[in-house]
């Protein structure tokens, strides 16, 4: 599996506001609402603004979140990486 | 255009032109009550004409024109030019408002706080906000309901209420038959008849409200409370309102407060008087 880098957008392009069981995020540079669920703010919180691997954030999700069978972490990481850069809320570097 | 009128229905400003008189007699008398002139231009301008000169007179068909037009849009003979004014003041505002959002949503108020009832057309948001508003509710709307980006406030659009089908003789049976409009039969729409809200409704309908309640109304089965959570009603409302993509970020942030503050619920009733008992319920408890 190829390990992809990701960048998150800038810390002020987007706006991130919890709503229950759904998180609503506005994109500014496209005027567009996403809505998410977990574990997509989580990832999208833990990026901060350097360049990440999908491997290295799954192995810090891991880390914080106690989670077991780390290869599985992995690819989760990896495809919901793919979904957020898909909405344009991550960029692949 | 030949006949033209100016009417207020909350912070909307309409100018309505003509080729033919019928309509804007009619819409004077069911806005009699409502300010009209106002120094300030128009907010909207709806236009209702005929397609060709001599179809003033032969066979007249009413079209519905104005700052904004829905293309393939069908004229309605002008029996119906009534319903055509309607239809195009309510485009006009569902298109091209901005300054509040707009929700497809009736509402009715009590001690400056507002129920907002947002659902589909067949589910009896309309007729329930007539009734409570014939009650100690005052109407604010029965089709669209303003809400200020600023300050998250309701505002009242107070139209008149564009009854249909059996809520007609529900309505009919309890007001005094100068506040009906004539009956427009067999409309793409059904039977239809405008109801004029009371005058203290017209009177406070620059008036900011609270909102306190959120009920996603649905009319048959059995009477059934459900409590939605914030994405749910956030998702619904983006559906419900017409230009919360137009507003981008006060929208989004107008949208995001009010369903964090208000509590919402999907609500099913068997018949208006259901449907009433469970407004008066969720509102007593909302405000507890």
């Amino acid at each position: 599996m190829v390990d992809r880098v990701y960048r998150a957008a800038p810390p002020d392009a987007l706006r991130i506001e919890p709503l229950g069981e759904l998180t609503a995020v506005f994109d500014r540079r496209s005027m567009q609402t996403h809505l998410v669920i977990s574990p997509l703010p989580e990832i999208l919180a833990m990026m901060g603004n350097e360049a990440v691997s999908a491997s290295s954030l799954a192995g810090r999700l891991a880390a914080d979140f106690d989670l077991d069978g780390e290869g599985d972490v992995a690819v989760l990481v990896a495809d919901r990486l793919a979904e957020l850069a898909a909405l344009g809320l991550v960029g692949e570097v | 255009m030949r006949h033209s009128t100016r009417i207020a229905v909350g912070p909307v400003q309409f100018r309505i032109g003509s080729d033919w008189r019928a309509p804007i007699a009619a819409l004077e008398k069911l806005y009699a009550a409502y300010p009209g002139e106002d120094a300030r231009p128009a907010d909207a301008t709806v236009r209702l004409f005929a397609a060709r000169p001599w179809r003033r007179w032969l066979r007249p068909s009413v079209h519905i024109g104005g700052d904004f037009v829905v293309p393939d849009a069908l004229p309605l003979p002008l029996s119906m030019g009534l319903l055509a004014a309607e239809m195009g003041m309510n485009l006009q505002v569902a298109l091209g408002w901005r300054r509040h959002m707009l929700l497809h949503a009736s509402a009715v108020a009590k001690d400056g706080c507002a129920v907002i009832l947002s659902g589909e057309s067949g589910s009896g948001k309309s007729t329930l906000a007539a009734l409570l508003g014939e009650g100690d509710w005052r109407l604010m709307g029965d089709e669209f309901t303003l809400i200020d980006p600023a300050t998250g406030d309701a505002l009242a659009f107070p139209r008149a209420v564009s009854l249909k089908n059996e809520a007609i003789g529900e309505i009919a049976a309890r007001v005094d038959a100068g506040r009906l409009g004539p009956l427009l039969a067999g409309t793409p729409k059904g039977d239809i008849r405008h109801l004029i809200p009371r005058a203290d409704a017209v009177a406070a309908m620059h008036e900011p409200v609270r909102p306190a309640l959120l009920l996603f109304p649905r009319f048959g089965g059995e009477t059934a409370i459900e409590p939605m959570g914030e994405g749910e009603a956030f998702v619904r409302l983006t559906e419900a309102s017409t230009n919360y993509i137009a507003l981008g970020e006060p929208g989004f942030a107008a949208l995001t407060r009010l369903v964090r503050e208000t509590p919402a619920f999907g609500i099913s009733y068997p018949d208006s008087a259901a449907g009433m008992a469970l407004v008066e319920q969720l509102f007593a408890e909302a405000r507890r």
